[in-house]
């Protein structure tokens, strides 16, 4: 049985603990609404470009000369997975979750005898995966000292990937993040950068553009642009949901500390009342004998 | 009086405008082109330059911008850059460091084609700098 002593130190170490959840809760809440404004900011830049190059790409859908970003290498032998975390843990399954889609989707192309390279954007999901498969990890971009995500972070990853593509070093290339659905819920998503997927709009309105310069040079000016985009929503994405899914860890956190310190305070009182009878029957005992 | 139509400027990281315009100016990388209203349907590249919007009210706003593409329709014009920053929020230094990469870029490049490229890109941003001077 714990002394009383022991009770007080728990209670209030409890108490510490629980101050520091919910301060951090609170931050995650103000950090959220600013990073959702910034996922919301840079969505109509990612849907434009899309539309357009869905537009684009219908032309060049089973042609010969369609660009290497669209048609890809011919083969799939070779993938680059790049997994979008988070820098930072205490945030419920958030990371875990992304780097378990990824996880399991390089476990099955190595089942198929594919090659597996993966880029990993964050450092959690690194932690993660390099438990299993650190021998496919060929790097980790560390955006830690990153405050806000600006478009150059992407840029930069995006130029690289695309290093890598016109090297010849993988065929498929996919990316895994966080979609941020609300606070509350967020979807682990993969999606294929290269060669370019793209949702068909089948009502697409039937004007004919005029291209300048020809279609074919739009369309390699954007295809590279396009991956540096959809990374760059990728990680404003993954910041909105890290956010909300660290306030929702830190809630219950909080919570949970509120119930500890409760169950811990009965405890406490009950042996402080046990002892304080103790003590009594012990004195009326000692009078009665004399 | 010329109409107004709804001119959209997005660069990746916000919104910038989106508001009525009587005409917009796009540096267009096979030279500027004007858009107004009723414009033939046209999708362009953009080379980095000034892009120029007149206003209803007849005040006209000036936009550095970088990369991307313009689209034009009847009814409105839509311009996607990767960077795009109000003229008046530009500062010399900012276009002499992307002068500076530009010129570096000149010197690495390894082939022809490269080197074309950032030579192109090189004298462009020289145009906007000694049209930012002039201003």
């Amino acid at each position: 049985m714990a002394s009383l002593k022991d009770l007080r130190n728990r209670i209030a170490s409890v108490k510490a603990t629980q101050k520091i959840t919910k301060a951090m809760q609170m931050v995650a809440a103000a950090k959220l609404r600013r990073a959702q404004e910034a996922a919301e900011a840079a969505r109509p830049y990612a849907e434009r470009m899309e539309t357009v190059l869905a537009n684009l790409a219908v032309a060049y859908e089973g042609r010969e000369d369609a660009p290497a970003l669209l048609k890809g290498t011919g083969g799939d032998q070779v993938h680059l997975l790049v997994v979008a975390t988070a820098e930072r843990g205490l945030c419920g399954a958030f990371n875990t979750s992304i780097a378990k889609l990824a996880r399991d989707h390089a476990r099955r192309l190595i089942a198929d005898g594919k090659t597996v390279k993966i880029l990993c954007v964050g450092k959690k999901g690194y932690d993660v995966l390099k438990r299993e498969l650190s021998q496919h990890i060929i790097d980790t971009v560390d955006l830690r000292s990153v405050k806000q995500i600006g478009f150059k972070h992407a840029d930069e990853i995006g130029a690289r990937v695309l290093k890598m593509f016109d090297d010849g070093e993988f065929d498929v290339c996919t990316l895994f993040y966080s979609r941020f659905k609300s606070v509350i819920s967020q979807v682990p998503t993969e999606q294929q950068l290269i060669p370019a997927v793209f949702e068909k709009d089948e009502n697409a309105e039937g004007v004919v553009y005029e291209y300048e310069p020809g279609e074919e040079e739009i369309l390699s000016d954007l295809l590279p642009r396009n991956i540096s985009v959809q990374l760059f929503r990728a990680l404003l994405e993954n910041v909105a949901g890290e956010m909300g899914a660290k306030m929702t860890a830190m809630d219950n956190a909080t919570r949970n500390a509120g119930e500890m310190i409760d169950k811990l305070t009965i405890t406490y009182n009950r042996q402080r009342q046990a002892q304080i009878t103790k003590e009594l029957i012990e004195i009326i005992s000692g009078a009665e004998a004399l | 009086m010329a109409e107004a139509f709804h001119f959209e400027l997005v660069a990746p990281e916000r919104l910038l405008v989106s508001d009525e315009a009587i005409e917009v100016v796009v540096p267009g990388t096979e030279g500027q082109f004007g858009v107004m209203k009723g414009h033939a349907p046209l999708m362009s590249t953009i080379r980095p330059g000034i892009l120029k919007v007149r206003r209803p009210n007849g005040n006209v706003d000036e936009y550095f911008v970088r990369g991307g593409f313009a689209e034009a329709g009847a009814e409105a014009l839509t311009v996607l850059a990767e960077q795009a920053i109000p003229v008046q929020d530009l500062n010399a230094e900012e276009i002499r460091s992307q002068i500076q990469d530009a010129e570096e870029d000149v010197k690495d490049a390894k082939n022809d084609e490269a080197k074309q490229a950032a030579e192109t890109l090189l004298s462009q941003l020289r145009e906007v700098e000694a049209a930012l001077k002039a201003s």
